[in-house]
């Protein structure tokens, strides 16, 4: 892997530019289709744009990673204010207000099951295990909107390697915490509690998939899953389990949640795929948050690199 | 002042509070408060409010007869109207921002996608009652023939509810809420005929109320 050094501008000074970039490629669609209002828009970003203030402890980033794409990042209000953490809220607007509440210290992750090293981790310990990176990916929701965000974390495989995995290993289960006493959305069955997640073993030992700590240089805000999370960026973005408390090693396929809650339209492989529709609605065009118009989506959601790992098997049977 | 006058004199008003979600929307679209995907909220609000205006226009007529308010009536088109209205907006969103007039995705997306089948049904079930709503309608097709289509508002806000049951991911609690206000408002109809065939009567016409 091409380790590049780390550069001078950190990650977290390259914010907030980004919201205007956004505001203005919107308002250009918005042109080009004649709607209204336009003038007045422009005036109000200009006069009061919107910046965010974080609480998040700064994170030591020292490795720009070559994955990183060149696309244009999404502002920090888009990636921390339209969320899917239905253990808070399933409105995409609830989890910024009601995630606040949940403590991310202490927290501990116990990592298990079929391994020689089972090992509880405290969360400070895990964060240093590895050198911090930034990885600007993009993220493609099954729901049909993309966004791209700077993450911060490192390759799950270092984790992995630590614990040694036995030869029976042959899949990863994620859990996130699961305590209704600040996750109110826990009171609801909208899904199997505690939300589930896996990965075959290639997929988990893939150098994309990351465990995130972080996003634009900071911990983890607790919408997006503070204190840990996976990232899995070819697959749809439930596919990434977000604060996970137990990560579990198995020798056969593992329940994941959305799996169990609707098996004909939420396969075990979600990978993003435009020629494998969702039963319900197509998979073959997403909004880029901050953008107008809809754009093509791309196989593994442009990461041809994974292709590999699902040579000869049918996409479309194993969605 | 009597009822009819305080109807008359409220109108605007009432039109006014109507056009309130509208204008919000709009207010929040030019002034970026619409969050991160500010078609999809244009897209769910006009949606929500179609849905809305649907179950206001159906509490009509049972509120008449519950709360013993006759001049309701004179309100129903307006309010049917503006259900038809909404609906134009959703599907105007749809049809312009979502898809971008992509027609031939569009085909394929009401003939394929039950969820859009069904929204797209709701709508055209609006259309004749949005066109036979004037006075001069009602007259020409006679206050039988014209209450007879005008039962389509029934499938309309029925179909409207599937709509938002099938297009939701795991929370269906919205959509069910929905369809017990509807399963209540028809259900209100189904108990007011049973009971005026027990008793004899002839159930009040709304036509008899006069071309509103």
């Amino acid at each position: 892997m091409l380790i590049r050094k780390p550069s001078d501008t950190a990650s977290s000074e390259i914010t907030p530019e980004s919201t205007y970039l956004n505001r203005r490629k919107f308002l250009a669609g918005a042109a080009v289709a004649g709607a209204a209002a336009i003038a007045g828009r422009a005036a109000i970003e200009l006069a009061s744009p919107s910046l965010v203030a974080r609480a998040e402890m700064k994170l030591n980033v020292t490795v720009k990673s070559p994955f990183s794409t060149t696309e244009e990042e999404n502002s920090l209000e888009d990636i921390t204010h339209y969320n899917n953490f239905y253990e808070f809220s399933t409105d995409k607007y609830g989890p910024a207000k009601l995630a606040q509440a949940m403590p991310t210290r202490p927290w501990k992750v116990v990592v298990d099951g079929e391994v020689l090293k089972p090992k509880t981790f405290d969360i400070d310990d895990l964060i240093k295990l590895a050198p911090m990176e930034e990885r600007i990916y993009r993220h493609r929701c099954v729901e049909g909107w993309s966004i791209v965000v700077p993450w911060n974390g490192y390759s799950l495989s270092v984790l992995i390697n630590q614990v040694q995995p036995t030869s029976k290993a042959k899949f990863v289960q994620f859990i996130t915490l699961d305590d209704p006493k600040f996750m109110p959305g826990l009171r609801y069955p909208v899904l199997d509690w505690p939300y589930s997640e896996g990965l075959r073993m290639d997929e988990a030992m893939h150098p994309l998939t990351l465990l995130c700590f972080g996003l634009y240089g900071s911990e983890l805000p607790k919408q997006d899953g503070a204190p840990v999370r996976t990232v899995v960026p070819w697959k749809y973005g439930f596919k990434s389990c977000k604060s996970i408390v137990h990560i579990k090693f198995h020798k056969d396929q593992p329940p994941t949640s959305w799996n169990l809650a609707a098996p004909s339209e939420y396969g075990f492989y979600s990978n993003v795929n435009p020629n494998v529709d969702h039963p319900r609605w197509s998979q073959a065009t997403e909004r880029r948050l901050g953008e107008f118009l809809k754009r093509k989506t791309l196989l593994f959601n442009g990461y041809d690199q994974v292709a590999s790992l699902y040579t000869g098997m049918d996409l479309k049977k194993n969605f | 002042m009597n009822a009819g006058r305080a109807v008359r004199y409220s109108k605007p008003l009432v039109f006014l509070s109507c056009m309130a979600p509208v204008a919000l929307l709009a207010w929040s679209f030019a002034n970026n408060r619409l969050g991160a995907d500010p078609i999809a909220e244009i897209t769910h609000t006009t949606g929500d409010w179609t849905l809305r205006f649907l179950c206001i226009t159906l509490a009509v007529t049972p509120l008449r007869r519950l709360a013993r308010l006759p001049w309701l009536i004179r309100y129903r088109r307006m309010l049917g109207l503006f259900a038809f209205f909404y609906g134009t907006l959703h599907l105007t969103t749809y049809v312009w921002f979502d898809q971008f007039f992509d027609w031939h995705a569009m085909v394929k997306d009401v003939y394929k996608r039950p969820f859009i089948t069904a929204g797209f049904t709701a709508f055209l079930l609006m259309v004749p009652l949005a066109v036979t709503s004037t006075a001069g309608m009602i007259r020409r097709l006679g206050g039988r023939r014209w209450q007879a289509l005008h039962r389509l508002v029934y499938a309309s806000a029925v179909i409207g509810v599937i709509h938002y049951l099938w297009l939701v991911k795991a929370d269906r609690r919205i959509p069910l809420r929905y369809a017990a206000i509807v399963g209540v408002l028809l259900g209100c109809r189904a108990l007011f005929a049973l009971l005026d065939r027990m008793r004899g009567t002839v159930a009040i016409r709304d036509s008899a109320e006069g071309p509103l």
